[in-house]
């Protein structure tokens, strides 16, 4: 749904999204490096279990949540990237103690 | 021009509302005047538990009566109200703790009551499978649950509405008296006139009672309360500690409620409250020593309801010791959830027969006053 | 405990001034704090200082091009002036607390502190308005502010079949900033009704002497000579099962569908109230921007003692505003803290400048003030809280038997008990219940916010560090 402009060189970060390694930039937000990346974006949501993809990229809306590094519902649109970082989409409900 | 009624409760928390009920059910039509709205308070935002477990000696009967009427809520008020019955587990974190609870259940086995039963740390384990292995025991109270408390204030308003009550919110007490044989509340801008007064406004009662000559030593308190996000279902019963502060209890959803009465600051006038971090620092600290599986969950919210509480730790019941026809209800110190249903029916069976069955002996507001 | 304050937390546990936010407000708040002498704090959620409209001024891989526009430089010299004031900056901070006492909650890296200030200044900004048409949870829809955020950070242009939906300035830069950056629009759907533009007459010639009125009309044209603009739209609806498949609307009594790959709504700013409320501060209905605004003194002053606001979060007033808002704050600040502090801005001056600053802003609340039908959804199966997924139906269906407030809602319904805290439902929730009740949206309210503001996990709250400041006596400068 996005596309990158500016110089693709830039993209020098590696990050790992459901086990697909992807290119990023220093700077990205983790959502929008899951946006850039062309791969599925959706969580489902923990009520009804429907897909939702992130809304307000400002850190209110917490519909970007994302399991990164293993810790959970964090708010993807707040945390950069930083190499070698590993995203897992939150499917169904989410599992604490993982 | 006053408003006449049969009998004028003032609060409209789970026991103002429980005795409109059960006065109407007798016959009665009262008013039940209310400065906010209906479960604004402690009542409305308190943890739900619905607890035999752990009693103060003074209430177990009440207690009892109450449990009686929740277990056929909705027979009473037309809504579950909520309530799950899957027990309450006291636990002990160490072995001193579970020998004091012996002696607690033999005692009260002494006296009539068995409600409670210890158990071991393998029937503990059975019951609460994510408690720290370092806990030795407990005592189960296996009749116990919880309750939503906003919706079970709302029922009992409701029911109470219906069957003749009338509730006026947001209507703030400003002066009563006594005028020959009835009482004189006026409220905004209205004056109701009744023969009889129930005083069940919580952390404001105090006031109440002054204006009636009857001043006793009643604290507004903030006990402050912690929600996690969803997690999957892991414990059913609701859990509490015996040393340190806390209870514990997963709702259906999968949010986890943390509370033990940590107190915030309280401002009553302003209705607003508080919280201390620093000790929800610490009861945070009591989750992440006994279930282990918390330790990532996530803490969304946290509030404090304002609530009464008596230097002796249970409520003040009963008869006035001055005025015939006024009652108070309150100060029940962060524990009256529970015995809403059960004290609003002792009070209306106080109110129209003049006695109960059930005993409130050490009760009475004259053990506050010199 | 796992949890350890991590390198570059906050190096003291108390400070002459705390600025929550470093969007314009906050970045001019803590400059003139820190010049003036005073120990000053900001934290601030971002990796960088900008706050939204400027966000990213200083690491945008598309700053000092053309896509942006000329005023996102004025983000770069506010950061810089705020990196050289002396002042502590922390990024990265999320404050999930802030009490009467003005004690601070603070998570970073997963760790909290508590600390204590003598002042603080909330300049926590503006979200953008809920935006609760059917469909606007399918993934695919996103708000316009959204995409301009990841067009400042990222240099990412939304792609495939896209169209923006709704009103208001931003709106139309996001529309401008697409085009400049090589990207198409299919359409704009501007749901401005006809009447805002007579109710906005009066207020013209203001608008006209103000900065924003070149601007905004250049902006509007460079957008209009490519982009086809549909006017007048009504019964707006993102369709799709499982994500976005078209948007399907109303113009002119003609129902049309578009098919869509992306959708971005925006209807306007609203203050971001969570933290001032949290913190006891008085709030009151604003019947032209339909939201709530804190109640403000002079420099913003607020009823919670020593608690200041400054930029969007005290009343949208636009970003220029915000730098002469959060300057004014720091003068109340240092007024009480360091008076005998030289070298500051002239508060008549600073005074002067917000005014400019101003002008305008009444014609503009007016020609966008958001339409009834998407403030208020007028169907049942509209969702509300997208959190806890409860629909305009089921909110009715609550007021019917007996909730007559928003939070009566939260028990009946969980409306508003999810993550975001009623941040992407409260105001619909309060406008829709007066109009089910008859009431008006002061009169209903909003929910009661509480602290933590955003979640923090148990494991922080359980190792908070027992000697922060926070504790014991509360002492007020």
């Amino acid at each position: 749904m996005f596309r990158r402009i500016g110089d693709p060189a830039a993209a020098t970060v590696t990050i790992e999204i459901e086990g697909t390694l992807v290119k990023a930039r220093p700077g990205d937000s983790v959502t929008a490096a899951l946006l850039a990346s062309g791969l599925d974006f959706c969580r489902h949501t923990p009520v009804s279990g429907t897909p939702r993809g992130p809304y307000c990229m400002m850190g209110v809306c917490f519909d970007c949540l994302v399991t990164i590094d293993g810790v959970g519902n964090r708010q993807g649109c707040l945390v950069p990237v930083a190499e070698g970082m590993k995203i897992t989409l939150q499917k169904g409900k989410r599992e604490i103690g993982q | 021009m006053s408003d006449t009624a049969d009998a004028i409760i003032i609060g409209g928390g789970i026991h103002g509302c429980s005795t409109a009920l059960h006065l109407a059910l007798r016959g009665l039509r009262p008013v039940l005047i209310e400065k906010d709205y209906a479960g604004r308070h402690a009542s409305g935002v308190n943890a739900g538990g619905v607890r035999q477990l752990a009693r103060h000696m003074a209430e177990i009967p009440l207690s009892a009566r109450s449990m009686d009427l929740w277990e056929r809520i909705s027979d009473l008020v037309d809504d579950d109200c909520g309530f799950e019955c899957h027990g309450q587990v006291l636990v002990a974190e160490d072995a001193a703790e579970l020998e004091a609870m012996r002696e607690r259940v033999a005692e009260l086995t002494l006296h009539g009551f068995t409600h409670e039963e210890l158990i071991d740390g393998a029937e503990l384990r059975r019951l609460v499978p994510a408690v720290a292995e370092t806990c030795p025991g407990g005592v189960v109270s296996r009749r116990d649950g919880a309750a939503d408390p906003a919706r079970t204030t709302q029922a009992f308003r409701r029911k109470a509405e219906a069957l003749g009550a009338r509730v006026f919110e947001g209507l703030k007490v400003e002066h009563v008296v006594r005028e020959g044989r009835d009482f004189v509340v006026r409220a905004g801008e209205k004056t109701f006139r009744a023969p009889i007064l129930v005083n069940a406004a919580g952390a404001w009662s105090g006031r109440i009672a002054a204006m009636l000559g009857e001043a006793v030593p009643v604290e507004a308190i903030a006990p402050m309360l912690m929600i996690t996000s969803r997690v999957p279902a892991f414990i059913k019963p609701v859990v509490i500690l015996r040393g340190r502060k806390l209870s514990f209890k997963q709702f259906p959803n999968g949010t986890v409620m943390i509370g033990g009465g940590y107190l915030g600051r309280v401002y009553p006038e302003e209705n607003a409250t508080v919280l201390d971090w620093r000790k929800l620092q610490q009861n945070a600290r009591t989750v992440w020593d006994l279930f282990p599986i918390m330790r990532e969950a996530t803490i969304i919210r946290a509030w404090a309801g304002i609530e009464s509480r008596m230097p002796d730790d249970i409520p003040v019941l009963g008869k006035s010791a001055r005025h015939e026809g006024l009652y108070h209800q309150f100060g029940f110190s962060a524990h009256g959830f529970q015995l809403g249903p059960g004290t609003g029916a002792m009070m209306a069976e106080l109110i129209v027969t003049g006695q109960t069955n059930t005993p409130i002996d050490g009760l009475g507001i004259s053990r506050f006053l010199s | 405990m796992n949890a350890q304050v991590p390198a570059g937390g906050p190096a003291r546990s108390t400070y002459d001034v705390i600025v929550i936010g470093a969007g314009p407000a906050g970045m001019a708040a803590a400059t003139t704090a820190a010049r003036a002498g005073l120990s000053t704090l900001v934290l601030d959620e971002n990796t960088v200082p900008g706050g939204q409209v400027y966000r990213a001024a200083t690491t945008s891989p598309l700053a000092g091009g053309t896509v942006l526009g000329a005023d996102f430089a004025k983000g770069a010299a506010l950061a810089g002036g705020l990196a050289t004031s002396g002042a502590e900056v922390i990024q990265g901070a999320t404050v999930w607390s802030l009490d009467r006492d003005l004690v601070v909650g603070v998570s970073r890296g997963g760790a909290s502190r508590l600390l204590k200030a003598g002042r603080v200044i909330l300049a926590t900004g503006a979200l953008e308005r809920p935006f609760p048409i059917p469909g606007w949870t399918l993934p695919g829809v996103m708000s316009v502010g959204a995409a301009q955020t990841v067009l400042k950070a990222s240099g990412l242009v939304p792609s495939g079949t896209i169209a923006l939906a709704g009103q208001g300035p931003l709106l139309w830069l996001l529309a401008a900033q697409i085009l400049r950056a090589g990207g198409t629009i299919r359409a704009i759907l501007d749901t401005t009704p006809k009447a805002n533009y007579l109710a906005a007459l009066p207020y013209a010639a203001g608008f006209l002497a103000s900065p924003y009125a070149f601007k905004g009309l250049a902006l509007i044209r460079e957008v209009r000579a490519k982009v086809r603009v549909i006017r007048g739209v009504n019964r707006l609806e993102a369709c799709g099962t499982g994500a976005l498949s078209s948007v399907r609307f109303e113009a002119r009594g003609v129902t049309q569908t578009l098919a869509l790959d992306g959708l971005f709504l925006h209807q306007g700013v609203v203050p971001h109230v969570n933290l001032a409320m949290a913190a006891g501060v008085e709030h009151r209905w604003d019947e032209v921007q339909h939201c709530f605004h804190p109640v403000l003194g002079a420099g913003g002053t607020t009823s919670v003692e020593g608690l200041l606001i400054a930029g969007d979060g005290a009343g949208i007033a636009g970003a220029e505003a915000a730098v002469e808002r959060g300057r004014l704050a720091a003068l109340v600040a240092v007024k009480a803290l360091q008076p005998e502090a030289s070298g500051l801005p002239v508060l008549a001056e600073v005074e002067a400048a917000l005014a400019r600053a101003t002008r305008g802003r009444a014609f503009l609340d007016r020609l966008f003030e958001p339409q009834r039908e998407y403030r208020i959804p007028t169907g049942d199966e509209t969702i509300v809280c997208r959190c806890e997924e409860v629909t305009a139906g089921q909110i009715r269906q609550s007021i019917a038997v007996g909730a007559t407030g928003p939070n009566q809602l939260k028990a009946y319904r969980r409306c508003g008990m999810g993550p975001c805290q009623g941040r992407l439902c409260g105001l619909t929730v309060t406008e829709l219940m007066a109009e089910e009740r008859g009431k008006t949206p002061e009169e209903i309210g909003y929910y009661r916010l509480r602290a933590p503001v955003k979640p923090v996990s148990l494991a922080e709250i359980a190792s908070i560090p027992p000697d922060d400041a926070a504790v014991g006596a509360v002492v007020r400068g």
